[in-house]
């Protein structure tokens, strides 16, 4: 592999490291390529990023790899313990416990796809007028945040839950608005440390209104900080929205929601185990994939780490 | 704060006081205002329930004149400001409506079922701190080797760890295939209401009474349940307990202490681990909030009849007021705890102040 313009042939090795990017692009890559060398060099991150990969690639191809529709029942075949045909047994109505994880993983990318669409667009904006106007709005705004963040996580989801009737586009809602304040909060952080820069000043003077710098120039150098978060969090997110299911105010029946599966599997936990637990250790794999890749992704970032 | 008036610095010591006051009267007024956000809120979610609150007293078969009459004895035709004002002033009193499915003030369950859970969650946040701040010390002092990265990974399994389902398979394992614990609930059927209820917590009621076998067997339910939440807080107490440490041992009064030829042991646990505590308080304060809503999913799992469990009941029979109720007991105590570390952030460090 080389790169034809270049004087002496070139790895993509070399061009990703190159001391002098030559545009903006190979720049931006370079600084990638150095993060993913260094959290290369960590197994743990390493195993989290293959989980989530595993985790997606599931999700795509659900109906190849399940083989059987996660909602077929057949009720002569219930509560069957895990064999060749049915790797993970069948809950009470006859369904392949199988097919059903793994069509469930659709339903936990969907949680955190949505999630994250919502968590940060809010914090980030409410973060960076905060940061960029100070004064008394922002005052205002870090008030409203400090609230937020002083409420019980689960239990103001779970009332927002209620409030709002159970599924899972609610169950998103009410995660979401208890998930957006520390986003908004660093944002906030990385917006009064850049505000002050020599290239904002330049912009402004080039006559830029303050949506635009903070649009163009502000919130692509909050973004990494901000992604980062989102990584360590998603493993609470998903621990909250699996929680929610599990209590009945998330996803619905039949969707095979993993909480769902534990709950709905509970009254058979003494004589079928497998009804209950599998669905457990599917949540549990998740969220240990995002926690091992956020903590790897914190190394990486903030060598400090805490 | 003690004061010895023979010094020089007695002047300097005698401002500390009313700054200390200043201090607490500025913390104390923007935990009202996080306190009136919360009930913003409470009141928002209590207004945005598809339920009409009217057709809950009147029925759906009532004329549009009691219907009318009942929604103005409710209040519900005034302008928001003013419903919200009325919500308030009723809170402020101790009155947060009445339990539908109980028939009582939502603020005597809530005092009922307090006790149950706060006396899991203490059981929880003792194992929580025993384990974990070992766990973080000897983390940080061998830090990069194996003893590291295996309480490391012990603690981001805790993180990860769904806690309705490491309930059920602990009551799978440890109380039906070993049977070495008591099951669901807080006590065998055989030894409920033995003892009068002082505080609300078994463990110290049956002491208090003097029935050890009703005392055991309060252990052996709340053994279980207690060590799981335990084990969550635990994840985060260790992690948070090896960074400070980390931040303490790279500095040059470590280095000082050990030339000066203190033991390793003394260094660690007597100098670098009291400068921690300050932080510490309020990493400790924090899972002890993380941990009241830990239990809501526990009890659900463990039948535990505290708070979470109330809330959660209270959740699928549609009781609105209960469950506020029981949102906002939550809320206050999360706010109560962060007043209490900041209180002791203050008192502890001097650098704070």
């Amino acid at each position: 592999m080389s790169v034809e313009t270049s004087p002496k042939p070139v790895t993509w090795h070399d061009w990703l490291l190159a001391e002098a990017p030559q545009s903006r692009s190979q720049a931006r890559l370079t600084r990638w390529y150095a993060n993913w060398l260094a959290l290369k060099r960590n197994p743990l991150a390493v195993s989290g990023v293959i989980i989530i990969l595993a985790l997606i690639l599931m999700a795509v191809f659900a109906s190849w790899i399940a083989g059987q529709s996660p909602y077929a029942q057949l009720l002569t075949a219930r509560l069957e313990p895990p064999s060749m045909e049915h790797w993970f047994g069948t809950d009470e109505l006859g369904r392949d416990i199988f097919a059903r994880i793994i069509y469930g993983s659709r339903i936990t990318l969907l949680i955190i796809f949505l999630v994250s669409i919502v968590v940060l667009p809010v914090g980030i904006l409410i973060g960076t007028l905060a940061g960029y106007f100070g004064g008394v709005f922002d005052m205002f705004l870090m008030r409203i945040t400090d609230i937020f963040l002083a409420f019980p996580r689960l239990v103001m989801a779970l009332a927002f839950a209620a409030a709002l009737g159970p599924g899972i586009e609610n169950a998103v809602l009410a995660i979401s608005i208890t998930a957006w304040p520390p986003y908004a909060r660093l944002a906030r952080a990385e917006t009064m440390t850049i505000r002050r820069s020599d290239f904002i000043l330049a912009t402004r003077m080039q006559g830029a209104s303050a949506l635009r710098i903070i649009w163009s120039h502000i919130v692509p150098l909050c973004l990494p900080s901000v992604i980062v978060r989102l990584t360590l969090d998603m493993a609470g997110i998903i621990l909250i929205a699996a929680g929610l299911g599990f209590l009945g105010l998330g996803a619905q029946p039949p969707a095979p929601e993993w909480g769902l599966m534990v709950s709905s599997g509970r009254s058979y936990l003494l004589d079928q185990w497998w009804v209950a637990t599998i669905p457990g250790i599917a949540i549990f794999v998740v969220s240990f994939g995002f926690n091992l890749l956020g903590d790897g992704l914190r190394d990486v970032f903030d060598p400090k780490g805490l | 704060m003690t004061t010895t008036p023979a010094l020089p610095t007695a002047g300097a010591r005698r401002s500390r006081l009313p700054a200390f006051f200043v201090h607490l009267l500025r913390l104390l007024a923007s935990l009202a205002l996080t306190f009136l956000g919360l009930t913003v809120v409470t009141f928002c979610i209590g207004r945005v329930i598809p339920i009409d609150p009217v057709l809950a007293v009147v029925g759906d078969r009532a004329l549009p004149d009691v219907y009318e009459r009942v929604r103005m004895e409710l209040g519900l035709d005034l302008p928001l400001y003013q419903q919200y004002w009325n919500y308030l002033v009723k809170l402020l009193h101790g009155d947060l409506g009445t339990a539908v499915l109980t028939a009582r003030p939502v603020l005597e369950d809530l005092m009922r079922v307090f006790p149950a859970t706060l006396e899991l969650a203490t059981v929880a946040i003792v194992i929580g701190v025993v384990f974990g701040v070992p766990m973080g010390v000897v983390a940080a002092t061998s830090q990069g080797r194996w003893p590291d990265h295996l309480i490391r990974l012990t603690g981001l399994v805790g993180y990860s760890m769904p806690v309705f389902w490491l309930g059920l398979v602990g009551l799978l394992v440890f109380y039906n295939a070993l049977d070495w614990v008591g099951g669901p609930g807080r006590l065998d059927v055989y030894y409920e209401d033995i003892v009068a209820p002082v505080t609300g917590m078994l463990l110290i009621d049956s002491l208090l009474s003097g029935d050890t076998d009703v005392f055991w067997n309060a252990v052996s339910h709340i053994i279980l349940p207690a060590g799981i939440l335990g084990y969550l807080s635990l994840a985060y107490i260790a992690r948070m307990t090896r960074s400070f440490m980390l931040g303490q041992l790279h500095q040059e009064y470590i280095l000082t202490a050990q030339i000066k030829g203190l033991s390793r042991t003394r260094v660690v646990w007597r100098h670098a681990l009291v400068n921690i505590l300050v932080p510490l308080i309020t990493v400790i304060a924090l899972s002890y909030g993380y941990l009241l809503e830990g239990a809501v999913l526990t009890e659900t799992v463990f039948a535990w009849p505290g708070l979470g469990r109330y809330i959660t009941f209270a959740l699928f029979n549609a009781d609105m007021n209960a469950v506020l109720g029981g949102t906002l007991v939550v809320g206050i105590v999360f706010i109560g705890l962060n007043l209490l570390s900041d209180i002791a952030y203050y008192l502890v460090d001097p650098r704070a102040r």
